[in-house]
């Protein structure tokens, strides 16, 4: 065992890095579930972002851009989820699982050209001599934007829903789509919205997989990253902070174990391999237990005639 | 992940039931492959055909198959399959949709395709990588322990920090072998060469291999020898630098001539269309199959010249003994790590040693996970 080997400020600044794209994909989700939509096609809009991403930014050689389009790779494929649960008001759990396999498809078959090269990097902020702090340095100012744009939209997300009338008339149409209709508000139009804002979240976290995380494109790479980001919306009981905590507990966890192995910690691998999962779900569990509950209209299907 | 097995099963099914009538299955026959022209061929992948590794050369095969055959066959594969009671059904579906011929082809179907193949004692089973046989199930594998020799002598020569990194997947006797061979070799040309490993639990998630190579590199290895599937150590090897990779599989010359240097690469083409001939001409039996390099189902992959010329030099001839059976890449005195003895001096692993191996030889320092 050789604990030295590990250093915990790179472990740390490693963890912010490595819980960007679930970070993403679930504040995404978030907004989608506060509205009253269950989106269960993350890892396929996760995926198309990926592809999208690294293809516009081979081309473009600007990875920047890569992300701009890969949330609209993200949002435009989210688009196909919200006709066919707010126009064809299909079952909304089916819908989302079409669009994961549809977007795992259509990925495999935009990528085919793009195996095997390698994108353009996407160059970490300057913050000057904030970087060069010791410790604090390495953790907080050391990170590429995306990493920061994750943190922003976060906070974002917390304010507007918590302080802001946007965030009221989302989650009332969430809570109850029948009176926020009632009251004269476009149901549809605002969970159309939330949708799109929450396929263009998944994009960019794809993306971060694709340009920053891996770096390369191989089919079917996300994973599985969507389903966490899914489940820890609701361990995080649809609350934005929470949903950090998760996504860093998660990250950080995987991490660890990582670290642990290649030192030879004297911990079965299985456990270590196991423990992201137990750590994320027991904690997110028992912080829940303050009665936070599910979006009362969570997955039901509204039509203005009901 | 299930649900991608879920789909792509999904659709291959729905292509199936539109090339077939449809009718064998309402009849209830268990197996449709009578008086059909064509022969079936089935495939059951555990990543995507496009994860530039393991299935990618896999799903070669079933082209060589197609090529070869060309009216006379017809291939099916379903990709992302997980390992366990999914990979059950989809060969279920595979026999009852009238395939006379299936590969399955990672170490987790062993025993789904035993259970199945006991229910369709029609149809030819042949399993990649496991141990059980049965009356219509032959088992094949290739000896990628010989390859990973020539990348623990590489390895070993090349190691600057004396830190060797390997990605491993699953604690089975395949994985256990590969990182013994790479040890003993790198451990031969250099003393002080230590192994760290990491169990990453998946034989296909790019992210968390790109995540476990860097740890790797960050810990001090600056060689990552891998056995999941994807390309993304390599990836992530290339964005540190000065780190040195082997093509795991494929050859992922993309990534040449730094950081990878050399590569195993499988060929399973001429066996699939051996087995196949053997079906259609009625001749199948159920085999067991272990080739390595001097067959030709393991391929060494063209040494960069990022390799000095001297040892490029040696690990062509350690290739060459290898090859040609003067050399066995277990060969005594070997002790296991717990310290009791296993091969005395000159002798050579048997193949049964071999194929339930689960010890690491002395010097590793790490524990097996159980």
């Amino acid at each position: 065992m050789d604990l030295s080997a590990i250093n915990p400020i790179i472990l740390i600044a490693a963890l912010i890095s490595a819980a960007t794209p679930i970070l993403l994909a679930a504040t995404g989700e978030l907004v989608a579930e506060r509205a009253g939509v269950l989106n269960l096609g993350v890892e396929g809009m996760m995926i198309t972002g990926a592809v999208c991403g690294f293809i516009i930014s081979v081309n473009t050689g600007s990875p920047a851009f890569g992300f701009v389009m890969a949330a609209v790779g993200g949002a435009m494929l989210s688009l196909l989820f919200a006709f066919l649960t707010q126009v064809a008001l299909a079952n909304q759990v089916a819908s989302g699982l079409a669009l994961t396999l549809f977007g795992l498809g259509i990925s495999s078959l935009m990528g085919q050209n793009y195996v095997g090269i390698k994108p353009p990097r996407l160059e970490d902020v300057n913050f000057g001599p904030l970087s060069d702090i010791p410790v604090l340095g390495t953790i907080l100012f050391s990170h590429n934007p995306i990493v920061y744009v994750g943190l922003l939209i976060v906070a974002a997300v917390w304010a507007t829903l918590k302080f802001t009338r946007a965030g009221l008339v989302l989650r009332a149409v969430g809570e109850n789509h029948d009176a926020a209709h009632a009251l004269g508000y476009k149901v549809k139009r605002i969970r159309t919205l939330a949708i799109m804002f929450g396929g263009a979240c998944a994009g960019m976290g794809g993306a971060y997989i694709s340009l920053i995380r891996v770096p390369q494109w191989t089919e079917g790479m996300t994973a599985g990253v969507g389903w966490i980001a899914l489940a820890i919306v609701v361990f995080a009981s649809w609350k934005p902070w929470r949903v950090l905590l998760g996504a860093y507990l998660f990250g950080g966890i995987t991490q660890l174990q990582l670290n642990l192995q290649g030192a030879g910690v004297a911990i079965p691998v299985e456990y270590l391999a196991m423990s992201p999962y137990i750590v994320t779900i027991v904690v997110l569990v028992i912080l829940s237990a303050d009665k936070s509950r599910a979006p009362g209209s969570l997955g039901r299907i509204f039509h203005a005639s009901q | 992940m299930p649900h991608v097995g879920a789909n792509t099963y999904g659709e291959v099914h729905m292509k199936f039931t539109k090339l077939m009538t449809g009718a064998a299955l309402a009849l209830g026959l268990a197996t449709a492959a009578v008086a059909e022209d064509k022969t079936k061929v089935g495939f059951v992948f555990v990543g995507p055909v496009g994860d530039g590794g393991w299935t990618y050369e896999h799903n070669k095969g079933r082209l060589a198959v197609e090529e070869a055959f060309g009216d006379k066959v017809e291939t099916v594969f379903v990709e992302s399959v997980a390992e366990g009671p999914d990979s059950e059904r989809v060969m279920t579906e595979m026999a009852l949709n009238g395939a006379d011929l299936i590969f399955t082809t990672s170490f987790g179907y062993m025993d789904p395709t035993i259970n199945v193949a006991a229910k369709f004692p029609n149809v030819k089973f042949e399993h990649a990588t496991g141990y059980k046989q049965a009356d219509n199930v032959s088992v094949y594998s290739a000896r990628f322990y010989e390859g990973r020799a020539i990348q623990g002598h590489i390895a070993g020569k090349m190691t600057k920090s004396n830190i060797i990194g390997y990605i491993a997947s699953f604690p089975i006797p395949e994985v256990i072998r590969g990182i013994n061979s790479a040890y003993i070799h790198a451990k031969k040309v250099n003393p002080d060469v230590e192994f760290k490993i990491i169990w990453a639990y998946t034989w296909f998630d790019p992210a968390k291999e790109a995540d476990a190579a860097k740890v790797l590199i960050e810990q001090g290895a600056d060689v990552v020898l891998q056995h999941t599937d994807s390309t993304a150590p390599q990836a992530a090897a290339q964005e540190a630098g000065n780190v040195i990779t082997f093509g795991q599989a494929s050859d992922m010359g993309q990534y040449g001539p730094l950081p990878r240097v050399s590569s195993i690469i499988d060929d399973w083409a001429p066996y699939y269309i051996a087995r196949t001939q053997a079906v259609m001409d009625g001749t199948w039996t159920s085999t067991s199959t272990w080739d390595g390099i001097g067959a030709g189902m393991v391929g060494i992959g063209e040494i960069s010249d990022a390799v000095p010329a001297d040892v490029k030099a040696e690990a062509l001839a350690l290739k060459a003994s290898l090859s040609d059976g003067s050399y066995h890449a277990f060969t005594g005195p070997l002790n296991k790590a717990d310290g009791s003895a296993w091969l005395a001096a000159g002798e050579t692993a048997n193949d049964g040693d071999l194929a339930g191996m689960g010890f690491y030889v002395e010097g590793i320092t790490a524990e097996i996970p159980k």
